[in-house]
């Protein structure tokens, strides 16, 4: 059946990297334009080593890499992993271009 | 072209359509509160819904059941967190096992639908947002199944026209 072939613990990782709404500015930053751990660090409040972990949990996921340059780390935006889940949501378009389409059949019945 | 636009959010999660109908206001409102003409659209030609209970009212909730090509069968629920006839309706949406209870291993995803007189015309949009990644893939499998199927279906009406012709 195609759910088992779309089982995948990547996938997994990936949706709980977005669980989080820093996690989520922290890759919507990062898409803009590369940062240290610490320039990340100066737009939330709390603590280095938690946006530290949120980094981590985002490398995890594929959404982020994040590399050491002189006593920095630069964390940039990993986009294979943003356009599978974006992926996964034009299907989801489809199935609903889809029901809408049935919809409007219904109402043309008068 | 029934759907007007969409908008995805792939951080958040989030997806929504936006649709347009020569319809009035009260009779797209329909199309969601009786099940027998939900379950006309609600679940792809390959893997049709139906819908066993429909308890229309703000904390009631709705069971049904998807049927896929070979017999098998998906089960669901909906519990409607808000209802405002004829203009917007909210709801929770999940899996089930087989004998209906609620599997929220697998995921739930929230629901805001709004409708909008536009002239003689009515605009739907919904906004769904999911809250795990099997929520939205077992969604999809059934999508794909039902790609396939409006492609059959095609071929078969153009077959039909050529017969007639």
């Amino acid at each position: 059946m195609v759910v088992d072939q779309l089982r995948d613990a990547d996938l997994d990782r990936l949706f709980q990297a977005f669980a989080d709404a820093t996690r989520r500015d922290i890759v919507t930053r990062v898409t803009a334009g590369e940062y240290s751990v610490s320039g990340l660090a100066e737009h939330y409040a709390m603590s280095f080593a938690a946006v530290q972990k949120h980094v981590a949990v985002l490398e995890r996921a594929s959404l982020v890499t994040k590399e050491r340059r002189g006593r920095e780390q630069i964390v940039r935006a990993h986009h294979d992993g943003l356009q599978r889940a974006r992926r996964l949501l034009d299907e989801y378009e489809t199935i609903w271009r889809q029901r809408a389409d049935r919809i409007a059949d219904i109402l043309a019945e008068g | 072209m029934t759907v007007i636009s969409s908008q995805k959010n792939a951080e958040a999660l989030s997806f929504t359509v936006v649709a347009e109908f020569n319809a009035g206001v009260e009779r797209v409102w329909q199309v969601w509160e009786d099940p027998r003409k939900l379950e006309r659209w609600w679940g792809p030609p390959t893997w049709p819904a139906t819908f066993d209970s429909h308890d229309f009212v703000p904390g009631g909730k709705a069971s049904y059941y998807m049927t896929g090509p070979e017999g098998e069968k998906g089960r669901g629920w909906w519990r409607f967190t808000a209802i405002e006839a004829p203009h917007r309706l909210e709801f929770d949406d999940g899996f089930a096992d087989e004998n209906g209870d609620p599997d929220l291993s697998m995921g739930t995803s929230h629901a805001v639908m709004e409708l909008e007189a536009i002239d003689n015309r009515t605009r739907m949009t919904i906004v769904s947002t999911f809250d795990s990644a099997e929520a939205l893939e077992k969604v999809l499998a059934m999508g794909m199944e039902e790609g396939m199927m409006q492609a059959l279906a095609q071929i078969d009406a153009i077959l039909a026209e050529t017969k007639v012709s």
